[in-house]
């Protein structure tokens, strides 16, 4: 009786200690298929607190807990210091961290073109795009205008005295105003203001002829009237909804190329990107954790009240599409003379 | 008299036991961040803007905007307890609030500070009743030319006001404007003066500046002068706050200046901290009393904090009906009015009365609340300087440091406390004045945007600023203020040719 005991519990040894090696061996592998945020997670906004891109964090932010997609909580900070660069800095240096998140947009890679910052887009793990927010040519509620091409031949007719207000410098805005600009011949003033909301206003309060804001930035003063809507830079018009002014939904609007714009479309994206050194299995993570949060209701609520596309893209297909956008707003730029970088 | 209907209903609304208790709260938090230097109202909110996001929107702006209150009080009291503004608009305060309480007047700065600071809030609130409609389409006239001449009017009040030589504050001016532009450019796009350091790309900021400049210089000059704070002595009791309420009616002409600037500074909008530097600058200047400015005179605490608050509430009104942020707080709470699913716009009057209004009614009773709250801490804050320098000094560098910390969490922000501390201590022992630096990197860059942002429009006329009557009546009464000192001196003369004049005929 008693050697079987002892073979028994020999042989119990054996079993936790193989079991042992089974768990230690895999160990690392298990790691990386599962890698979890073991501490509090930090969605870094690179742009100033209510902004687009701070609302783009909150609402990922909001459709996790309510979802309780992962289990450690989330703080959203903004670093929008020197027009975002402050959040990739801030981000590049943490180094292997997968609990430190930068959500941008394309400034992500055109930033390091135009300014003399200490990070490229190449340093970082791309993560997603999430959503891409569209472009609107508006004007004043009572101007005479009704389409594209009556617009832009008044703008030439003008000279170069016609205003265009947009956000910051050498960024999306005076970026489409350019290409507006070589697709009919017309003269802009651009002039920069801190944010789309302030140019909104000056354009509402007549100070200026036009700009170029993403639909949320002007929802306002267009439920109001104050603001039309002439066209939206994007292939097909946006997604049908209840209607927004006493005549319109954002659907109603028609698409500059509808209208004979030589633009076949220009939208932003919205994009999340890890510091370098990220292990994969933490960049596949949060790769699954966003996908997940495009399908919750918080999310379509979000794409609804801000007008904007939902189009998720990432891994392979996400690097494609920064490389492609990269060069494309490069050949712009070199134009333009902006390049630094 | 719709509005006044609106504002009953909007009453209805906010004295709801909840949203009663959550003002209560919200004051609470928000003196103790006002308290803190650098934590302070943008950052409050921020950290608590996540809670809210599961609440009733009412009840979400509520808790926030009471923090608002909260934190402009307290922001105050560190300015004149320790000299450090733990809110750039109390920067002001500092000037006659301090000294006050280094002469054992703390209980008396203390009250006269937060009664003016509730009166201003009170006249904000009333105007942003009586006049929301006209107020917005006021507001919508204000361009970038309007925007530099306020500045500018803002500049010419204060400017010329130090009893330092002129060449002195010349200089300071310019050393601020310089740490202005210390990061990115809105217009050309590009980094200035960053000399290769990543830290200084957002800029240099504000709090850490003036945290530096007033907590760390004043102590370091405390220190020097061998540990005497007279406060010690001073005798701590309620009745000292009753006291000054009743001396309070005696500065109507300070509360109504004061609040009047206020409000105009919180429409147009230029904010609190413009606010607060101007109407100092046009108290010392008109007040009868203005030789006593700078030496604990409570006119001197009056004047900016009425206009401080004014302008923070009234600034409230831009950022509902027409989606600007006249402060830094009001910019975090428009990103949760987006996340609540509210649109700020004129039809956020007409979609959601409930919110605007009830917003508007827990304006009133928050204020209110706040200055009871705070009116009884007076005695609580006061006794802080009885403790002995030797144990509150130290605590106060901890407490500077750790602000430091709070704005950016970055640890260079510390040395530049630090870099600042000096450069307050050796502006003090040199004679140059510190105000003029602050102003300046306060409004500096706000203002360089905008005269740049209108040579743009004008192609490079200076006409704009004189190209329609509201631009142009701002930018005279700007010149006007700047020259002031040489009209006085003009007419003084002429008033002596004409005395002298007779004696010569006889």
């Amino acid at each position: 009786m008693i050697p079987k005991v002892i073979d028994a519990q020999r042989a119990l040894r054996f079993a936790a200690s193989a079991a042992m090696a089974l768990v230690l061996g895999t160990a690392p592998a298990f790691a990386q298929a599962e890698w979890k945020p073991t501490k509090p997670v930090e969605f870094v906004g690179a742009a100033g607190a209510g902004g687009g891109t701070d609302i783009f964090a909150r609402a990922v932010q909001l459709a996790i807990q309510n979802n309780k997609l992962i289990d450690q909580p989330i703080l959203v900070s903004n670093k929008g210091g020197g027009s975002g660069a402050e959040t990739f800095v801030y981000v590049k240096a943490a180094e292997g961290d997968g609990h430190k998140l930068a959500f941008g947009t394309s400034n992500l890679y055109t930033l390091p073109m135009v300014a003399k910052v200490a990070f490229k887009h190449t340093d970082f793990m791309p993560v997603a795009a999430m959503v891409f927010d569209e472009f609107i040519l508006w004007t004043k509620g009572d101007a005479p205008y009704n389409d594209y091409k009556s617009f832009t031949a008044a703008a030439k007719a003008a000279n170069g005295t016609f205003k265009m207000a947009g956000a910051l410098s050498k960024d999306t805005d005076q970026t489409l105003t350019r290409l507006i600009e070589k697709d009919t011949g017309a003269k802009f003033v651009y002039i920069p203001f801190k944010s789309g909301g302030e140019a909104s206003v000056q354009l509402t309060g007549g100070h200026v002829q036009s700009h170029v804001n993403n639909p949320s930035e002007s929802l306002g003063h267009w439920k109001a009237g104050q603001l039309k809507a002439l066209c939206v830079f994007s292939k097909e018009r946006m997604a049908e909804g209840p209607k927004v002014t006493q005549t319109q939904g954002w659907s109603d609007i028609p698409t500059c190329k509808e209208q004979g714009a030589g633009i076949e479309s220009y939208q932003m994206p919205r994009t999340v990107a890890l510091p370098p050194g990220t292990p994969q299995a933490a960049v596949d993570f949060w790769a699954g954790v966003l996908k997940k949060v495009t399908e919750t209701p918080e999310w379509k609520d979000y794409l609804t009240r801000t007008a904007q596309t939902g189009r998720f893209i990432a891994g392979n297909d996400f690097k494609a599409f920064i490389d492609e956008d990269e060069k494309r707003t490069r050949k712009v730029y070199e134009e333009e003379g902006w390049l630094v970088n | 008299m719709a509005n006044l209907d609106s504002l009953f209903h909007g009453f209805a609304v906010a004295l709801t036991l909840q949203h009663v208790a959550l003002m209560m709260i919200g004051v609470l938090l928000g003196i103790l961040v006002g308290v803190l230097p650098g934590l302070g109202a943008p950052n409050g909110v921020t950290l608590l803007l996540p809670l809210t996001y599961t609440m009733d929107p009412v009840g979400a702006i509520i808790l926030l905007t009471s923090m608002y209150w909260g934190a402009l009080f307290g922001g105050s009291t560190t300015s004149i307890l320790f000299n450090i503004p733990g809110e750039p608009s109390s920067v002001a305060t500092t000037f006659d609030g301090h000294p006050m309480a280094k002469q054992g007047r703390a209980i008396q700065a203390l009250s006269f500070a937060f009664l003016s600071a509730g009166f201003g809030a009170m006249v904000g609130v009333i105007v942003t009743t009586l006049l929301s409609g006209w107020v917005t389409s006021f507001a919508l006239q204000f361009s970038s030319p309007e925007f530099f001449a306020v500045y500018f009017l803002a500049f010419a009040s204060f400017v010329g006001l130090s009893g330092a030589q002129a060449s002195k504050t010349i200089v300071s001016i310019l050393l601020g404007f310089a740490f202005a532009t210390v990061g990115m450019d809105t217009i050309s796009g590009s980094l200035r003066l960053t000399f290769g350091f990543d830290e200084l790309l957002r800029g240099i900021s504000f709090l850490i500046v003036v945290i530096g400049l007033f907590g760390i210089g004043e102590l370091l000059l405390t220190m020097e002068e061998g540990l005497k704070f007279e406060g010690v002595k001073a005798k701590v009791s309620l009745a000292g706050v009753m006291e000054t309420l009743v001396r309070m009616p005696r500065y109507w002409v300070a509360l109504v200046r004061g609040s009047l600037i206020g409000v105009w500074m919180g429409i147009t909008p230029g904010g609190p901290t413009a606010a607060s530097f101007m109407s100092y600058g046009l108290a010392k200047r008109f007040s009868r009393r203005r030789e006593h400015f700078g030496t604990g005179e409570p006119e001197g605490v009056i004047a900016p904090e009425t206009a401080d608050h004014g302008a923070g509430t009234a600034a409230m009104l831009p950022m509902l009906a027409l989606g600007i942020p006249g402060s830094a707080t009001a910019a975090v709470m428009m990103g949760g009015l987006m996340i609540w699913g509210l649109n700020p716009g004129p039809m956020l009057f007409i979609e959601r009365p409930d919110f605007v209004w009830g917003l508007i009614a827990s304006m009133y009773i928050g204020n209110v609340v706040a200055v009871v709250l705070v009116l009884a801490t007076v005695p609580l804050f006061a006794s802080i300087l009885r403790i002995p320098f030797a144990i509150i000094g130290p605590l106060i560098v901890v407490v500077c440091f750790i602000g430091a910390w709070t704005v950016g969490a970055s640890k260079p922000d510390l040395w530049i406390a630090l870099i600042f501390g000096v450069i307050g201590y050796v502006f003090k022992k040199l004679d140059y004045p510190i105000a003029p630096l602050v102003l300046a990197l306060v409004l500096g860059d706000k203002a360089e945007d905008a005269f740049r942002q209108s040579m743009l429009m004008s192609q490079g006329s200076l006409n704009i600023f004189f190209s329609n009557p509201l631009v142009g009546t701002i930018t005279t009464l700007a010149v006007i203020l700047l020259t002031w000192p040489l009209w006085m001196s003009l007419i003084r003369r002429a008033h002596l040719l004409r005395i002298t004049q007779p004696k010569v005929v006889e």
